[in-house]
C-alpha cells in the first residue's frame, strides 16, 4: 500500500466513522394537537401535559401498560389495620437529573407543594392528611378517615426535588395567575427516564435519555423531539411524509387514508373517557324549552324516551366510522369489573313515542341542546345525529354547538349550569368508580360540599349518595364492587344519564416505530422502539 | 413637518386606545379563561380562587384601566397558558413572523411585477393568459386551502419540502433566523408562497393595468417617435412610471401580510405571532390576545405614518397642504 492509498483509506475510514455515528442515534419525532404549556408538574391536570411530564418526573407509584398500579419511587407501602396510617418505603439510590439524591424530604415537600394554592392537583393528596418523615427512606401518612384508593392517582402526582425548588424560588406551585415568570414552568428536574434538553413553549421540546435512571430501560431512543401541530391536515401530512414518527390524534376521516399508506398505520383502541348526554332535572321550568311551568325531564318516562330514541349503533357506524364502543354505564368497562352486567336498553323509536305520549307530550316538545364543537372526537356531529334521532320521536332539538371556551363557560358551575340538555365527556381521574358516583352522579344540594359539581343537570338520588359515602371507606374489594354496582344500577334504572360511548384513541404511528398504547391516552415513549 | 408628525402620533394613540377598548369589550365573548386554565374536575372553590387572583371578577372597565396602566409601564402581563411574560413570548415569535412576511412580500413583488409586465406587454400570448388564470386562483382560493394543497403536493407526494415548522434556526442575539440553514430556507418556501400569493396576484393585476395605461400615454408615443429601443421604452420609461402605485400598495399591504399570516402560520405550524394568537383565542389567553391586537394596530399605524411621510418626500405638491391644513 502506498502512502497515498494509506492516506486515502484513513480518510475514508474517518469519513465512515463520522457518518456512522449520527446515523446510529435514534431520534423519535412526535407531534400532538396540544401544547406542552408548562413544565411545572402541578400547573395543569390534563392528559397531554401529564404524559409529557411522565417522561421526566415520576410518582410514588406508576401505572403499567395495562394501567395496573406498580411501585414507583415508593418500593412498597403498608396500610394499618384501621386504615388511617399508610407507611411508604421509598426507593433508595435514586437521583434527580441534577444529581441530588431522592429521599423522604422530597416526598414531604411535594406533598405540601401539591396541596398549595395554585396547584391544579390538590386532590392527589387528601387535604387533612399529615406526612411524617420516619427516616430518610420511610414516610408515614396519617389520614382523618380511611381512603383505600388514596394512591390511585399517585402515578401522576410527580415528586419534585426540594433543594432544587428552594434554590430556584419555586417552592410554591406556578399559579395560574403568575405575576412573575416562573422558573419551574420553563425548567424541570425529575427522576424520570428522560431529561429535558431544550424547551420552547408552544414550539419545540427535546428530551434525552437519563443515563443514570434507576429502572430497566425498555426503549432504544437517543432523543425525542416534540412539536405541537394544531392543524389536523398538517399533522397527518407530516406523518405521511415521514417528517414525524408519531401523531396524536389522527382525525377519524383520515384513519383509512393513513392505514392505506405503506409507511404508517393507526393504532386504535377504546379510551377511558365516556361521552354522555345529561338533562336538567332540577329546575322547575327548563331554561331552553317551549314547555312552560314544568320540567319534562323530572319525569322518568321522558328521560327513558330520550334514551330509547337514540340509535347508538348508527352513531357508531356513521358518525364515529366504527371508532367507538357503545356504553351502558357512566364508567368505562376497563375500570369496573362488573360493568359487563349492564346492557344498554334497545333502540326503540315507537316505544319512545309512546313513553312521551304517556308523559303528556303526544306531540313532543322543543328543547335547546348545548354541545361543544372542538373538545371530543366528532362532538358536534354526534349532537347533530342526536337532533335527527330525537326528531323521529317528535322532539324538536335546537342545537347550540359552540367552541369549548364558550361551552364550558356556559354549562359548568361558573356559568350557573346554564343548560337544559347537553353532551359531556368524563374520565375519572382516579380510574375508580367513586369519582364518577361522586362528581357526576352525586346530588349537588349541599353548598358546602363539592359533591356533584360536575353533575350539570343535578340527577339526584339519596340512596345512591349514601352508597357512595360507604364506597369511599370500604376496603373489602368484593363488598365495595357490589355497592358500586348497586349505585350504578340506581342511575341506570332512573335513566339519570344517557351514556353514549367510549371514543376510540387514534394514534398515527410510523411503521418504523413499535409502541404501547395505554387506554388513558397518555402517549409514552419509554416503551417505544424505533427501527432505522 | 414636525407638527404633522406630532399630530399623527396623537392620532395613533387614539387608534390604539380604540382598538384596546373594542378588543376588551369583545374578550368576554371569547369565553371563560378559568375553564382553560384548570382541568374539568377542578372544584368550584379552586376555580373561584383562580378567577380572583387573575382579577377576572372585576368589571370590564376596571380590568381595562388596569391593563392600560400596566401596558404604559411596558408590562403586558403574563400569559395564562404559558405563565411567561407576554412581551417575551411575542419577542420570541416575532422574528419568525417578520421573516415570513418579508419573504412573502419579496416573492409577491418579484413575481407580481414580472408577470404583470409580461402580460401587459404581450397580453394576447398564451403565457399571459396562463398568468391571468393563476391570478384568478390566487384571488379566489382561500389561503388555508392553498397551503394544504401545497403540502400534499410537495411534502406528502414529492417529499421535497417540509410540511411544518421553521427547520433549524440560528440565533443572532435576540433574533432567530431560518435564512442561514438549508432546512430553514426549505421550510420558508411554501409558507411564503401561500402567504404571498394573494399579494402577488394583486400586484400583477395592478402592474398589468398600469402598464396598459402608461403605454397609451403621450410620452411613450413620443419616446417611440424619438426612435428609442423598445427595451428602453418599456423598461426605462413605462415600467418606472407604473411602479409608484405598486410601491404604495406593497407598503400598505405589508401590515396586512403580517396580520393575515395568522392563517398561513396555523396551516404550516409556523412558530410566529399569528400562531400564538390563534392558540390564545382558543384558550382565551386574554393577555396575549390584547398585546397582539395592540401590536398589529401599532404596525398598521406606523406603516401608514411612514407611507404618508414618504409621500411628502416623493411628491412636493403635498408639502404645501401639510403646512397649511385646510
Amino acid at each position: 500500500m502506498t502512502i497515498r492509498s494509506k492516506f486515502l483509506a484513513a480518510t475514508v475510514a474517518t469519513l465512515m466513522v463520522g457518518v456512522a455515528v449520527p446515523a446510529m442515534a435514534v431520534t423519535l419525532r412526535y407531534a400532538n394537537q396540544g401544547d406542552l404549556k408548562s413544565l411545572d408538574p402541578y400547573t395543569l391536570n390534563e392528559t397531554t401535559t401529564i404524559a409529557h411530564h411522565g417522561h421526566v418526573f415520576e410518582g410514588l407509584t406508576k401505572r403499567g401498560k395495562d394501567l395496573a398500579i406498580e411501585p414507583g419511587l415508593a418500593e412498597r407501602w403498608e396500610i394499618s389495620e384501621d386504615g388511617l396510617t399508610w407507611r411508604l418505603f421509598l426507593r433508595k439510590n435514586v437521583k434527580f437529573h441534577n444529581g441530588n439524591p431522592f429521599n423522604a424530604d422530597d416526598v414531604i415537600f411535594s406533598a405540601t407543594r401539591v396541596r398549595a394554592p395554585g396547584s391544579n392537583f390538590q386532590t392527589r393528596v387528601p387535604s387533612g392528611s399529615e406526612w411524617v418523615k420516619v427516616d430518610d427512606y420511610t414516610v408515614d401518612v396519617k389520614l382523618k378517615s380511611p381512603n383505600p384508593i388514596m394512591n390511585a392517582q399517585w402515578d401522576t402526582w410527580y415528586i419534585m426535588d426540594k433543594e432544587w425548588s428552594e434554590a430556584n424560588n419555586s417552592v410554591a406551585p406556578t399559579p395560574a395567575a403568575a405575576t412573575t415568570p416562573s422558573f419551574a414552568s420553563l425548567n424541570a428536574n425529575g427522576t424520570g427516564p428522560f431529561k429535558i434538553e431544550s424547551h420552547q413553549p408552544g414550539v419545540k421540546t427535546v428530551f434525552k435519555p437519563n443515563k443514570d435512571w434507576w429502572g430497566k430501560v425498555e426503549h432504544n431512543l437517543d432523543e425525542i423531539v416534540f412539536t405541537p401541530i394544531a392543524s389536523d391536515a398538517t399533522r397527518v401530512a407530516a406523518l405521511l411524509s415521514g417528517e414525524v414518527d408519531v401523531i396524536e390524534p389522527v382525525p377519524l376521516q383520515d384513519v383509512q387514508r393513513v392505514n392505506g399508506t405503506a409507511n404508517a398505520k393507526v393504532l386504535a383502541g377504546p379510551e377511558l373517557r365516556t361521552i354522555f348526554l345529561g338533562f336538567d332535572q332540577t329546575r322547575d321550568e327548563l331554561l331552553f324549552s317551549n314547555v312552560k311551568g314544568k320540567n319534562p325531564f323530572k319525569d322518568k318516562r321522558v328521560r327513558e324516551a330520550f334514551y330509547k330514541a337514540i340509535d347508538i349503533e348508527t352513531i357508531k357506524s356513521r358518525v364515529m366510522r366504527g371508532m367507538s364502543t357503545p356504553a351502558a354505564l357512566m364508567i368505562a368497562p376497563q375500570l369496573f369489573s362488573k360493568a359487563g352486567d349492564f346492557v344498554r336498553p334497545k333502540y326503540d323509536v315507537d316505544g319512545a313515542k309512546k313513553l312521551l305520549a304517556d308523559a303528556g307530550y303526544p306531540n313532543g316538545f322543543e328543547i335547546g341542546m348545548d354541545c361543544p364543537n372542538d373538545r371530543y372526537v366528532n362532538d358536534e356531529a354526534i349532537c347533530q345525529a342526536v337532533v335527527g334521532m330525537l326528531a323521529r320521536a317528535g322532539v324538536k332539538v335546537n342545537l347550540m354547538a359552540q367552541p369549548k371556551a364558550q361551552y364550558f363557560g356556559k354549562v359548568l358551575k361558573s356559568g350557573n349550569y346554564n343548560t337544559s340538555f347537553y353532551l359531556l365527556g368524563w374520565t375519572p381521574g382516579t380510574f375508580d368508580s367513586h369519582n364518577v358516583l361522586f362528581d357526576i352522579e352525586g346530588c349537588r344540594n349541599d353548598p358546602n360540599s363539592s359533591r356533584g359539581e360536575s353533575n350539570l343537570g343535578n340527577f339526584c338520588n339519596k340512596q345512591h349518595d349514601e352508597l357512595t359515602d360507604k364506597i369511599l371507606v370500604e376496603s373489602n374489594k368484593e363488598k365495595r364492587d357490589q355497592m358500586i354496582k348497586q349505585a350504578f344500577q340506581i342511575t341506570f334504572d332512573e335513566y339519570g344519564y344517557i351514556p353514549l360511548h367510549q371514543q376510540a384513541l387514534a394514534w398515527g404511528v410510523s411503521n418504523k416505530v413499535n409502541m404501547v398504547q395505554r387506554a388513558d391516552n397518555q402517549v409514552l415513549f419509554y416503551w417505544a422502539q424505533k427501527k432505522e | 413637518m414636525f407638527a404633522f408628525i406630532i399630530r399623527r402620533a396623537l392620532q395613533a394613540i387614539g387608534v390604539l386606545l380604540a382598538v384596546g377598548i373594542i378588543s376588551f369589550a369583545m374578550f368576554r365573548f371569547a369565553g371563560d379563561p378559568v375553564n382553560q386554565i384548570v382541568s374539568l374536575d377542578t372544584p368550584a372553590a379552586e376555580r373561584e380562587q383562580v378567577r380572583r387572583s387573575l382579577g377576572l371578577d372585576d368589571p370590564v372597565p376596571v380590568q381595562f384601566a388596569r391593563y392600560l396602566v400596566q401596558a404604559a409601564q411596558g408590562n403586558f402581563g403574563i400569559s395564562y397558558q404559558f405563565r411567561q411574560p407576554v412581551s417575551t413570548l411575542l419577542a420570541e415569535r416575532m422574528p419568525a413572523t417578520l421573516e415570513l412576511a418579508i419573504c412573502a412580500t419579496i416573492f409577491a413583488t418579484g413575481f407580481g411585477v414580472l408577470m404583470g409586465v409580461y402580460s401587459g406587454l404581450k397580453r394576447d400570448s398564451a403565457l399571459a393568459k396562463l398568468f391571468q388564470t393563476i391570478s384568478l386562483i390566487g384571488i379566489s382560493l382561500p389561503t388555508f386551502l392553498i397551503g394544504i394543497l401545497l403540502i400534499y403536493l410537495f411534502s406528502v407526494t414529492l417529499g421535497w419540502l417540509p410540511s411544518f415548522g421553521r427547520g433549524d434556526t440560528v440565533r443572532l442575539g435576540w433574533w432567530t433566523t431560518g435564512l442561514l440553514t438549508l432546512s430553514g430556507l426549505k421550510a420558508l418556501i411554501m409558507p411564503s408562497v401561500t402567504l404571498g400569493l394573494f399579494q402577488m396576484t394583486l400586484i400583477m393585476r395592478l402592474v398589468r393595468a398600469e402598464m396598459l395605461e402608461v403605454l397609451r400615454a403621450d410620452y411613450i408615443k413620443f419616446a417611440r417617435a424619438r426612435g428609442l429601443t423598445t427595451r428602453a421604452v418599456h423598461f426605462r420609461h413605462a415600467l418606472k412610471n407604473t411602479l409608484v402605485p405598486v410601491i404604495t400598495v406593497v407598503g400598505l399591504q405589508f401590515g396586512s401580510v403580517i396580520a393575515f399570516a395568522i392563517i398561513t402560520e396555523t396551516v404550516f405550524q409556523w412558530p410566529g405571532m399569528g400562531l400564538l394568537f390563534v392558540q390564545a383565542v382558543q384558550n382565551v389567553d386574554i393577555p396575549i390576545m390584547a398585546a397582539y391586537l395592540m401590536l398589529v394596530a401599532l404596525i398598521f399605524v406606523v406603516i401608514n405614518l411612514a407611507v404618508d411621510i414618504l409621500y411628502t418626500i416623493v411628491d412636493p405638491r403635498l408639502r404645501t397642504t401639510i403646512r397649511q391644513p385646510a
